[in-house]
């Protein structure tokens, strides 16, 4: 196929699922920001939830300070912002409409529809209500593109490059929330089963979509390194770092297989698997969780990287 | 316009034969049905428009192009005249290229003046002396054919760079198919389904003689933005080929290259859709985001075929359409069966003259233009308009030519007051390949749906309608 096309299918899935993760940022955030102040101390949540959508820089060239409001503007809905809700969307419907016949009705549908449907939401300001409909909406236009994808698509590169795009995102924004939050699963801070630190935690949790299987995996209360094996180690939890990577090296694999040839993208993803199931939490811990997941971004990104020279241009 | 010709009706009652079927059946119909059935139509359009949307919603409707569902039909005969017309004037149309940019012994016989193809600004150059692929420079051609008696069909104007439309033809008759299907029971209707597959194995029969046994043939398109980009997508899915833009494509050695998630993959033929201008910064226009640096000298060493040609604007400006008639007989000594309108060049003096006298009655058209725009319609006209026009013509009578009125065929077709005859014209889409030439039954029958008016552009207010070809 195309070079162009993979691309577009690519950025499409990113973009939709970056969409979606900003919105349970901003949905955890909210909740964290609305208990009294004695249950989360005094950290800015907003501030955070900036660092964790991975866009500092351009936030405070735009404003002066994080609060609810330029937060919640700045991430959903600004145009100023490349990363916000809209402009993900925005993006990912011209990347559609730009390689139509590549997707399948269902899949334009979904992401036709929900820009449509955009428009209808306006740019804000939004009464709270109006908001957590806005944020429920924005995940479930994701759910329904995936969805479609999963259900429509032929199993051929273009549905391996459309993953690629999925997991690539994924893993990023789940070790993104583990480098902005690691401080909190620190051993150091061995006060366990303070207030404070269970809404942090069931924050981080919210935010990949994981508090129920928390429960459920491990049938324990909340425990930072836990959490940290949840998001990092865990292969049943499908936003961990290691399942994220497992998909990755198959769906490399079927490339592969399919054009007969390997290529710097497929060492790269196996070897990044391979560090990752030879981790033990215990070490991650001692060598240091945030240096752990600073190279595991930087490995993600070369990834990304390497995908793009060897397939997308 | 009173006496124009009706297709379906003769003027003192009485159907003709080929509309027979039709006319009963019309006549049977519950008067509601076919109003029924227009806005399943449209709503039918309106998904694929919207599913395919090119601009957003909004302009997504308004860029609809009102369908009619009352079909228009041509018996066998008339068509088979048509056919024979057709293939005459585009065989011509072929060695007249190959004759401009190599011998041009039209132009030492005297039949053309030489002015008219040197200073023509589509007259390329470039292509001097250049051998394209089994001689062929139009590989499509959408001729426009209007017609004004039970035996006289014209060709209104000569299509040879990137003709559109043909998606319409195809998309008509699926709806068509969908909508009445006991009409087509009534009926034989020769089927036009298979044009992507005469498309590609025209496209394919004049690859390089250097490319694989398989050639690789890609649609190039200037993009999303373009208005026919719709038309674009839909052709290269049905080909199933790829629709590349210029930066998909890259040249080396002279060697053209699509560039793939598997590397580098050769490219044989392109069917472009974008213009001579935008095809090769290196080699036209040096602003052109659209093209592809080096194109035009893979073109020339051979390994790359372009459909259609380079320079294949000297065939259909308006100022040689008038010589068309000549072309034919100086190529082929033949008489041209399909007629040329009438037309006075108003680069030569007693033209002009004429022009000037008589342009009440005359429709005017800049030599260049296209889609209806800067045209003068004489009869439809007031005075103040007419003088202004008289004006523009003086100050540059090279770039105008004149022709009468023809009173265009009129089919039923339905408004809001029932159903009335309206005006028609014709683009049948002609594909010459290596082997032969191909034209599948039919075309695009543009409509023009105010009461009176001649003018069918869908960008004045024309609709489209169904074009079927009996086999009787």
């Amino acid at each position: 196929m195309l070079s162009r096309t993979a691309d577009s299918i690519y950025w499409l899935a990113r973009y939709v699922e970056r969409a979606e993760y900003l919105a349970r940022i901003l949905e955890a955030t909210q909740r964290l920001t609305a208990l009294p102040l004695a249950y989360t101390g005094s950290t800015n949540e907003w501030e955070s939830a900036v660092a964790t959508a991975g866009c500092t820089g351009s936030f405070y060239k735009a404003y002066g300070e994080a609060d609810e409001e330029s937060v919640t503007d700045f991430l959903a809905f600004s145009p100023a912002n490349p990363s916000s809700i809209r402009n993900c969307f925005e993006t990912a419907r011209t990347n559609a409409r730009g390689v139509r016949t590549a997707l399948t009705m269902e899949m334009w549908d979904a992401i036709n529809g929900a820009w449509l449907e955009l428009k209808r939401f306006g740019s804000g300001p939004f009464t709270r209500e109006e908001l957590a409909e806005f944020l429920r909406w924005v995940q479930q236009s994701s759910l329904r593109f995936d969805g479609s994808a999963y259900r429509s698509m032929l199993r051929n590169d273009a549905y391996w490059f459309s993953r690629l795009g999925l997991f690539i995102e994924r893993a990023d924004n789940t070790a993104r929330i583990l480098d902005v939050k690691y401080h909190l699963l620190l051993p150091a801070q061995q006060h366990i089963g303070g207030p404070l630190d269970y809404f942090q935690w069931a924050a981080i949790l919210r935010s990949v979509q994981a508090l129920t299987a928390y429960h459920w995996v491990y049938r324990e209360s909340l425990k930072p390194w836990l959490i940290a094996d949840l998001l990092i180690l865990n292969d049943q939890m499908p936003r961990s770092l290691a399942s994220c990577y497992e998909n990755l090296v198959r769906h490399l694999d079927q490339i592969g297989r399919a054009y007969g040839r390997q290529g710097p993208a497929q060492r790269l993803a196996r070897a990044i698997r391979t560090r990752i199931e030879n981790s033990r939490m215990d070490e991650i811990f001692q060598t240091g969780l945030h240096e752990f997941i600073g190279a595991f971004i930087a490995d993600n990104n070369r990834l990304g990287t390497a995908i793009a020279e060897q397939y997308l241009m | 316009m009173a006496d124009a010709f009706d297709e379906m009706r003769h003027p003192e009652g009485g159907v003709r034969p080929a509309y027979a079927e039709l006319a009963t059946w019309l006549g049977q119909v519950p008067p509601d049905l076919l109003e029924r059935r227009r806005r399943e139509a449209e709503l039918l359009f309106r998904r694929i428009g919207i599913t395919f949307a090119v601009y957003g919603d909004a302009d997504a409707q308004e860029r609809l192009i009102p369908f009619d569902v009352i079909p228009r039909v041509l018996s066998a005969a008339e068509w088979s005249l048509l056919q024979r017309g057709l293939e005459q004037r585009v065989k011509a149309i072929n060695v007249y290229i190959n004759d401009i940019y190599g011998n041009r012994e039209i132009l030492r016989a005297g039949v053309l003046p030489e002015e008219l193809v040197f200073q023509n600004p589509v007259f390329r150059p470039e292509m001097n002396g250049q051998k394209v692929p089994h001689g062929i420079y139009v590989h499509i051609a959408g001729i426009d054919i209007v017609r004004v008696d039970a035996d006289s069909f014209y060709v209104l104007e000569d299509n040879t760079r990137t003709p559109s439309g043909v998606s319409y033809m195809l998309e008509n008759r699926e709806i068509m198919l969908r909508l009445f299907p006991e009409l087509f029971a009534r009926h034989r209707v020769a089927p036009v389904e298979n044009y992507p597959d005469e498309l590609l194995a025209t496209l394919k029969s004049i690859a390089p003689a250097t490319a694989a046994a398989d050639p690789t043939v890609v649609l190039l398109t200037p993009g999303v933005f373009n208005s026919a980009y719709y038309e674009h997508s839909f052709l290269a899915d049905k080909l199933g080929i790829e629709l590349v833009e210029g930066r998909d494509l890259l040249v080396k050695g002279d060697i053209a290259y699509m560039r793939t998630t598997e590397g580098l993959k050769r490219v044989d033929v392109i069917y472009r859709r974008i213009d001579d201008d935008f095809l090769d910064p290196l080699a036209f226009r040096p602003d052109s985001a659209l093209g592809v640096p080096g194109l035009m000298s893979a073109y020339r060493a051979g390994n790359v075929t372009l459909a259609n040609a380079v320079g294949t604007g000297v065939a259909d400006d308006k100022a040689v359409y008038s010589y068309m008639p000549e072309i034919v007989k100086f190529y082929l000594g033949e008489e041209p069966i399909l007629k040329n309108v009438a037309t006075w060049r108003c680069r030569e003096p007693e033209g002009l003259a004429y022009v000037l006298d008589h342009l009440e009655e005359l429709v005017v058209k800049e030599v260049h233009g296209s889609g209806g725009y800067g045209m003068l319609i004489g009869p439809q006209a007031d005075p103040t308009t007419i003088a202004a026009f008289r004006d523009k013509l003086k100050a540059n009578p090279k770039n105008f030519i004149a022709q009468p009125t023809l009173a265009l065929s009129t089919v039923p077709t339905c408004v809001a007051a029932g159903i009335a005859p309206r005006h028609v014209d014709l683009r049948p889409f002609v594909l010459t390949g290596r082997d032969r030439i191909r034209i599948v039954p039919g075309g695009l029958t543009r409509v023009a749906l105010e009461e009176g008016s001649l003018v069918v552009n869908s960008s004045q207010g024309g609709g489209t309608k169904d074009t079927w070809v009996l086999d009787r």
